[in-house]
């Protein structure tokens, strides 16, 4: 393990997350308290250690930092108040930056969520989730769910435009333009 | 009688999906002498996409309506949405910052200055408006329903952003509620996960979380939940047959914004408060609960006499 030892990796967690990952003792409260732990390939008290040993392969291509709602469990509960939830994002935003996502139709979804936003300024829902199905050709998504919404006129089938949508337009572009990974 | 006054987020859900949330808030708020300036061509603040991608994207995506708040001088913004909520309040957080809030505004056309601070509603109703006048001005108690409270895992979480009620155990819209003559049942899952957005990519994930807390409010004898998040409701309602599907138990548990009872039991006009876009009708609850208080109030008169 110690010839894996990534030092930059630690050190760029650190420094993006504000964190002292020196301070985790594994208690395992964080994960204890996570909801999503059954559905992790790792545990983040795992994960944690993982990050703290410079195991950059093995954390970056985990299946976890994908399914991770930023539920602040952990973040609330950790008793040397390491912000865990920031650790997370930080890993996936990383991640991302170097091509994984293992959990291919969660970053689908959020690309989908922030290009619709990118686009209209507000988010379009059911653009959002045709343009979802059509990248992931899952078709059927939600397909249930038609009868129970449609009926109800809560979906709104054009989307919101607002006025400053080049202001908007700029935010990402500017964003790419500084090296920024979408 | 002095009123209130805020800039008002309503948050993208708010057109759409949550749409019921939108009107009852302002319907209520309207009624509770809340004056509610809309953010002039708010836009998305990113929720949580946004944040997994970046944290300077992000806060950029929240300030650009910062800034516009700053623009009309007003120093608070409510939003209903604790998604919203925390984006804001978190950029607010971070750009306290200088050398973060110079990576932000280097995104923005307008910069932000950061002074603003975010509220929830629910957080202004409690504190600003304040229990004794929400009380004062029930007109139809909800006597007899039994409602459990729920509200989401980051209503109040982390504490140091959020600054308000309880982190394990909130209070706020148990005493609402109260307030409003309901019976209130201690729900000990308040800041459970439901599965958060990840109905559409992972439904199995959010039909366990969901599942879980559905069986916990039928197990209290709950009449209904009450939320104060689109997307918890969302999950809680209109996938509800998910998790009935998961689990093996078939529910019907209806799953009300807590502006739509404040609402009801303040005698605002139901067209404002939309429960005909609920998925699981309250109506049977609502119909228990008023042949209970006509069984009352015969059974009162009967020991009169």
């Amino acid at each position: 393990m110690s010839a894996s030892f990534d030092a930059d990796f630690v050190a760029q967690v650190q420094a993006a997350s504000e964190q002292n990952l020196a301070l985790c003792y594994q208690c395992g409260n964080c994960t204890a308290g996570c909801p999503y732990t059954f559905a992790y390939d790792i545990p983040v008290n795992q994960i944690m250690r993982l990050v703290q040993a410079g195991q950059k392969h093995k954390t970056l291509t985990c299946k976890s930092l994908w399914l991770c709602a930023t539920c602040e469990s952990c973040t609330t509960r950790c008793p040397n108040d390491i912000d865990v939830a920031r650790i997370m994002d930080v890993l996936r935003h990383m991640a991302r930056c170097e091509g994984h996502a293992p959990e291919r139709a969660v970053k689908v979804f959020w690309d989908s969520f922030l290009e619709s936003v990118r686009k209209h300024g507000r988010v379009f829902e059911a653009g959002l989730l045709a343009k979802y199905v059509a990248r992931t050709g899952r078709v059927w998504t939600d397909f249930d769910l038609a009868p129970r919404i449609i009926p109800k006129g809560k979906l709104a089938l054009k989307p919101h435009p607002i006025q400053g949508l080049g202001e908007m337009e700029k935010i990402f572009k500017r964003f790419e333009e500084q090296g920024g990974c979408l | 009688m002095r009123g209130h006054s805020f800039a008002y987020y309503p948050g993208c859900s708010g057109l759409g999906t949550s749409m019921e949330y939108d009107s009852s808030t302002r319907a209520v708020c309207k009624a509770l002498f809340v004056e509610l300036h809309d953010v002039p061509d708010w836009s998305c603040c990113g929720s949580s996409p946004a944040h997994t991608v970046d944290h300077v994207l992000s806060a950029a995506l929240s300030a650009r309506n910062l800034a516009k708040v700053e623009s009309t001088g007003r120093e608070t913004v409510i939003t209903p949405c604790p998604s919203c909520l925390t984006n804001l309040r978190t950029a607010g957080h971070r750009m306290e910052k200088p050398e973060f809030r110079a990576r932000v505004n280097s995104l923005l056309d307008t910069p932000c200055k950061g002074d603003v601070q975010a509220k929830s509603v629910l957080q202004i109703l409690v504190e600003d408006v304040g229990l004794e006048m929400i009380a004062a001005s029930v007109q139809k108690p909800l006597k007899g329903l039994k409602v459990a409270p729920y509200y989401g895992c980051i209503m109040n979480r982390p504490p140091e952003i959020m600054q308000f009620d309880d982190h394990e155990n909130p209070m706020a819209m148990d005493r609402i509620l109260a307030a409003l003559g309901a019976e209130v049942v201690p729900f000990p899952l308040k800041v459970e996960c439901c599965g958060a957005s990840y109905g559409v990519a992972r439904k199995d994930v959010v039909a366990r979380l969901s599942s879980k807390l559905l069986d916990t409010a039928v197990g209290l004898g709950a009449d209904m939940m009450a939320t104060a998040c689109p997307l918890c409701q969302m999950n809680l309602d209109l996938r509800q047959e998910q998790a009935s599907q998961h689990s093996g138990r078939a529910y019907s548990m209806p799953v009300l914004y807590f502006t739509q009872l404040m609402g009801m039991a303040l005698g605002v006009a139901e067209a404002e408060l939309g429960f005909d876009k609920l998925c699981v009708s309250p109506d049977r609850a609502f119909e228990a609960m008023a042949a209970s208080t006509i069984a009352n109030k015969q059974s009162e008169r009967g020991s009169r006499v």
